[in-house]
């Protein structure tokens, strides 16, 4: 979708501020909404682009307006309404009024280092040989899906070369739905003068990690 | 007195709307049985106090040291970083990408917050916010700029848009001067800035 997520090469957010000495978390409410997004995560109820949907998927001046764990927060709450997990009567009532329904799992104490040392790889076999190789001359197609994708908007349409094929990988556009239907995933290097015009920096390229769905042989 | 008395306290009339959504949510999904917040302090403990830059930076010194650790680490930098124990959530597709004198490297994600955290641990609150995800890949050396780095102007920049799963650290140069230093030491001046690309390694102390 084009959301306000899709922030690539915008202007007006004015000067980066980083933080001397910065905590890892600047609230108490910070760490649970941290916490208990990657706990409800690990139920399996939901996947990482539905996650991301969720977070991305709302009216720009919302997304904006929100700060980092309030979209966590925001997301989760909307993941879990929409399975039925968890209602906006009990958000509001602060506790439990409907009965609960199982969940694929429930992460314990003693299985969190393992969980968070196993990771969630999304490589997976290859069904089909890959269309490109490192060198390839390639177009980032131009399309506009409302739906979620990983292809940024200051990419579409513009020029790249394969600068390494990354093996198959879950396909975040399907993925989203509930199938994995993994593709080819490459990275792709843009050229700054191709992607910003005569005044982009001559010396900086962009390197976009994208699937093969997203790419065309440039001839 | 009485102001600061009321201030010491954390006063049920002065939470935020988000905090007492953030907590009922935490007090239905716990009765509910969906979590476990024993396993929610943990989480929050594990990336608070145990995975940090400091990981990122033993993966740096040693790759500054021992040239066949960095071989291997260019090669294949998840089973490089796995070796020093550095694994897992946000990191299984890990790739180093080496500075050198012609290129320099700069890690960002437009699109969301794509960070290494088996190396780097939760990213800063300017690497999830609009300024440094809009600006680092249409002006990557004004971005520089705003964490006081000025690149020569013949220094090619690669920019890495973390979209998919891989996840990019940088091995920034080694300081010049550090010939005698050890592994340890070396890592005290490998900063998590510098593993982003958004700062340089630090000069030991002593250096002009």
């Amino acid at each position: 979708m084009n959301g306000a997520h899709d922030m690539g090469g915008m202007h007006g957010f004015g000067p980066v501020e980083p933080e001397a000495d910065e905590p890892v978390f600047h609230a108490d409410w910070e760490r649970r909404a941290f916490a208990l997004t990657v706990a409800m995560g690990a139920t399996g109820e939901w996947n990482i682009d539905m996650g991301r949907f969720a977070r991305e998927n709302r009216p720009p001046a919302d997304y904006l307006s929100k700060s980092y764990y309030e979209l966590w927060a925001a997301g989760t709450e909307q993941l879990l309404g929409e399975r039925g997990l968890v209602s906006a009567d009990e958000i509001a009532a602060g506790r439990a009024l409907h009965p609960a329904r199982p969940v694929k799992r429930v992460l314990a104490a003693a299985d969190v280092a393992r969980v968070l040392a196993h990771g969630a790889p999304t490589d997976r076999p290859a069904t089909a040989p890959a269309r490109f190789r490192a060198g390839d001359a390639v177009r980032a197609r131009h399309i506009n899906p409302p739906t979620h994708t990983r292809l940024p908007r200051y990419v579409r349409g513009h020029l790249g070369v394969i600068d390494a094929v990354r093996g198959c990988q879950v396909f975040p556009d399907s993925n989203v739905f509930g199938r994995e239907d993994p593709r080819w995933l490459y990275t792709v290097r843009f050229d700054g003068r191709e992607l910003w015009g005569a005044d982009g920096d001559p010396t900086s390229t962009v390197s976009v990690d994208l699937w093969e769905p997203y790419l065309e042989p440039s001839r | 007195m009485d102001d600061a008395h009321v201030h010491d306290h954390d006063h049920g009339s002065e939470l935020t709307d988000t905090q007492l959504r953030v907590r009922a949510l935490e007090t239905v999904l716990t009765e509910k049985g969906y979590i476990d917040p024993a396993a929610l302090d943990l989480l929050i403990d594990t990336y608070e106090t145990k995975i940090g830059p400091r990981n990122g930076a033993r993966v740096v010194a040693k790759a500054w040291t021992d040239p066949g650790y960095r071989r291997w680490l260019m090669e294949d930098g998840s089973a490089a970083v796995e070796s020093l124990g550095f694994a897992g959530r946000q990191g299984k597709h890990l790739i180093a990408v080496e500075n050198t004198p012609q290129t320099h490297n700069l890690v960002v994600c437009t699109l969301c917050s794509c960070y290494p955290w088996p190396v780097l641990g939760l990213p800063p609150v300017w690497y999830k916010a609009a300024p440094y995800r809009s600006r680092a890949v249409i002006d990557p050396r004004g971005v520089l700029r705003d964490f006081g780095v000025e690149l020569p102007p013949e220094t090619a920049i690669r920019v890495w848009d973390s979209t998919a799963e891989l996840r990019y650290m940088v091995v920034p140069m080694r300081p010049a001067g550090t010939e005698h230093l050890d592994e340890a030491q070396l890592a005290a001046l490998v900063t998590r800035d510098s593993m982003i690309g958004t700062g340089l390694a630090l000069a030991p102390q002593g250096a002009p």
